[in-house]
């Protein structure tokens, strides 16, 4: 109960900064956001959580592009019917986005909003960035 | 300056009311009677149908002649080849040529229609974020106009630089580009196509591909029932030319002959470089800079993005799976967070706006404490980004054509607003006309020789559309 006030209470909360978690393309194009945990966050959040969370995304995003048989199928069946199938059917990828939404909003609710924070789901921002708003301190009490 | 005035028209209304009630000329501004969805707000020169549903630039290029000849040849084809081969082959001739047909059209509008793989712009606070991790290594003055700016990565043990792309305010991911026809990012860039009126990119590639592979087919197989259906005929008469002049059906057999002649060739050709690129997973840019085949004396380029196996990069280029529009279109603009897209704020000056988000206590802490410290330094830039959003006609715009310096030579249609922000950062102008200006200065390849010679309209080589 407390988490999910504590969620509805930073609506109205002061938004004291933001900070941007970059891409990582050291392994290319793929969808892979920088685990290096930010200053800014240090006296908010514990490192370990925060990368926890970075590379659990990161892991969900390796699952929606990987290359494997499944994704063959998919890309054989809609070459064969002209990709029209693009148009009735949902994707792979679009399934693994909204299983991220869900893990983003569960989170939230569980481990950042009762630290001040919030995550913004990075397909709200093109998937460039991970924004993690950062309230003002309401007094809220230390974990 | 008609803006001028209106604030100070305004101005004495609002010392003279009191909070409670705001000036009555920004409310209905602030809020809209409906939620505008996003494609109503985007930034780029990209036009919009079905609300939302469909995308295309902004000029449509050459599409309806593509469509046109297609549908022309296709229908002449049926009309008078068909049934002749019909009663002499077999009936399977416009079974096979229908499949065909219909494969070629339909892949023809998803590359025209699809999101080729947009980069949506940067919010305000990524850009001052950015700007932040910029300025503060080099600590530059803000008197001189900045260089332009590069981050090197290391991907597969090849270092890959980063341009950062002025228009969009990011720094842009490996393989994007930034298209200067529709301006906007694009992942995965290949070329902006004239003749499907759209860019092919990360998303809509292997719609592209099968477009073309398919139209190669279809042409070729129409080029063969023609010759075929001539051959016939020539045989009972006098020959060839006794057979032309005796058939009713002459002009259309002329015309699909010379249609089909020109356009096997040309996209045959286009049909077999295409393959090469994507058993090479590279991109038509890359290939025409020549970023990975060692320019220059570096002998140790090679492709980082390459899975060194063709039939790997096959698959993954046509049968991977199909990433997201990142546009997202058809969302509606959150009508609280108004900072990325609310083209409200661009009608009225920046400070006029702090001052109506001062007298509107009701809008939010969450808004106030978001512009005030982080919009002031990103507010010059958030404007000239914002102001292209709108879409009904603001002064700041109408000056843009005379700012607008000719920079792209070569017969590509001029580009209005999106230079407006060009005509300040050089450096980024010509890097955005710099695929275009590469296209057009490129020298042709070896199987696309004949097909470059050709100067006729039926050649439908993208690449060097831009020399005619």
């Amino acid at each position: 109960m407390a988490e999910t006030h504590s969620l509805q209470d930073l609506r109205q909360a002061a938004v004291a900064s933001k900070v941007f978690v970059q891409r990582d393309y050291t392994s290319g194009t793929i969808c892979k956001f920088q685990t290096k945990f930010p200053a800014e966050l240090e006296s908010r959040i514990d490192k370990q959580q925060f990368e926890e969370t970075m590379q659990t995304l990161n892991n969900l995003y390796a699952e929606a592009e990987k290359l494997g048989g499944r994704s063959y199928l998919e890309g054989c069946l809609a070459c064969l019917t002209a990709y029209t199938i693009f148009l009735c059917m949902e994707t792979h990828y679009e399934k693994v986005l909204k299983k991220i939404a869900k893990y983003i909003q569960e989170q939230n609710e569980k481990i950042y909003a009762p630290l001040g924070l919030l995550l913004t789901d990075p397909i709200e921002r093109g998937l460039r960035v991970v924004e993690i708003t950062i309230f003002e301190d309401r007094s809220i009490g230390s974990r | 300056m008609m803006k001028n005035r209106e604030y100070q028209q305004i101005d004495p209304q609002a010392l003279a009311t009191p909070t409670p009630t705001p000036p009555p000329r920004p409310l209905p501004d602030h809020k809209p009677k409906r939620a505008r969805r996003k494609w109503e707000v985007f930034p780029g020169k990209n036009r919009f149908y079905c609300d939302g549903r469909i995308i295309v630039a902004r000029q449509s290029g050459v599409l309806p002649l593509t469509l046109g000849l297609i549908l022309l040849t296709s229908g002449l084809f049926f009309v008078f080849d068909c049934p002749f081969l019909v009663r002499h082959l077999t009936s399977c001739i416009p079974a096979i040529g229908g499949v065909l047909f219909v494969f070629v059209i339909i892949s023809l509008f998803q590359t025209s229609f699809t999101d080729p793989g947009i980069l949506p712009r940067a919010t305000p606070e990524e850009a001052a974020d950015i700007e932040k991790q910029i300025d503060n290594p080099t600590g530059s003055s803000s008197s001189y106009r900045p260089p332009p700016r590069t981050k090197e990565v290391i991907i597969n043990q090849q270092v890959v630089k980063l341009k950062y792309c002025f228009t969009c305010k990011i720094f842009r991911p490996p393989r994007t580009s930034h298209c200067s026809l529709c301006d906007n990012c694009v992942e995965r860039f290949d070329h902006h196509c004239p003749w499907v009126g759209n860019c092919v990119g990360k998303r809509n590639y292997r719609f592209f591909y099968t477009f073309i592979v398919s139209l190669s087919f279809l042409t070729a197989f129409i080029f063969g029932c023609v010759t075929t259906h001539l051959a016939l005929r020539s045989q009972g008469g006098n020959g060839l030319v006794f057979a032309l002049q005796a058939s009713p059906a002459r002009y259309p057999f002329i015309f699909d002959l010379v249609v089909c002649f020109f356009s096997v060739w040309s996209i045959l050709g286009l049909s077999g470089f295409h393959t090469y690129l994507v058993a090479a997973n590279l991109t038509t840019n890359e290939d025409i800079k020549g970023s990975w085949s060692g320019k220059s004396g570096n002998e140790d380029v090679g492709n980082p993005y390459s899975y060194n196996s063709m039939i790997k990069n096959c698959c993954s280029v046509l049968c991977g799976p199909m990433p997201p529009s990142l546009i997202d279109r058809r969302g509606f603009v959150p009508s609280d967070d108004s900072v990325q897209t609310s083209p409200v704020e661009i009608e009225l000056p920046a400070a006029k706006n702090d001052i109506n988000m001062c007298t509107h206590g009701t809008k939010g802490l969450l808004e106030t404490a978001s512009r005030s410290p982080l919009l002031t330094s990103s507010c010059p830039q958030a404007k000239p980004q914002a102001a292209p959003a709108v879409l009904e006609p603001l002064p700041e715009i109408t000056p843009s054509p005379a700012l607008e310096p000719p920079k792209i030579a070569g017969g590509r249609q001029s580009t209005n607003t999106s230079h407006k922000h060009h005509s300040h950062h050089r450096s980024k102008g010509k890097q955005a006309s710099h695929h275009t200006h590469k296209t057009a200065n490129s020298s042709p390849r070896p199987h696309h020789s004949h097909s470059s010679r050709r100067k006729d309209s039926k050649n439908r080589d993208p690449k060097f559309s831009s020399l005619r």
